[in-house]
């Protein structure tokens, strides 16, 4: 899992039909003490996270199509957590 | 998933069982302020409707394959989607 900070989302009408119940969240990388890297990824938001907010991604499949309960969902990054603290 | 730009078309003659007639694209990975970043990648087209300049989103991977039909198809990056709206703070 990495550590990341929601910096915004992304949407559009044409789309795979399991993203159509399911925010994409712009997710900007960041080292543990809250610096950007410069990378980004698009995740999927699983718990309801916002802009701004410190998350975790998990950025592997078998765990996002566990988390979704479905076996088929094109889905590799997802919101996993929300961070409050890291030390 | 990342953005990415469709910037061109490719046109397989002899494609692998499955693949027939999905659309392979040539997309320009883009940073998170839309400018061009990597190599380009051939990404076969789950929406079907994407086009050249158009603003994608797409899924590498295994799990680029599940968005197509049938799944089990050797492909590693595809479009999932075509992007109306990226929000994110200009700060950022």
């Amino acid at each position: 899992m990495i550590l990341g900070r929601v910096i915004g989302e992304i949407h559009g009408t044409i789309k795979h039909r399991w993203y159509e119940s399911h925010r994409m969240l712009v997710v900007e990388k960041t080292a543990p003490d809250g610096k950007p890297t410069g990378d980004y990824v698009i995740a999927v938001d699983a718990v309801g996270a916002g802009a701004d907010e410190r998350v975790i991604v998990n950025d592997e499949g078998n765990g996002a199509r566990q988390i979704f309960e479905s076996s088929d969902a094109p889905v590799r990054s997802v919101v996993v957590g929300i961070i409050d603290d890291v030390f | 998933m990342l953005l990415g730009r469709v910037i061109g078309q490719v046109v397989p003659c002899i494609v692998t069982p499955g693949l027939e007639g999905v659309p392979m694209l040539l997309v320009q990975p883009l940073d998170k302020k839309l400018e061009p970043k990597g190599k380009v990648v051939v990404a076969a087209d789950s929406t079907r409707m994407a086009g050249p300049g158009e603003l994608v989103s797409y899924e590498g991977g295994r799990e680029a394959a599940l968005a197509l039909d049938p799944w089990f198809v050797p492909v590693d990056h595809a479009i999932i989607a075509i992007v109306d709206g990226v929000n994110v703070e200009p700060s950022k």
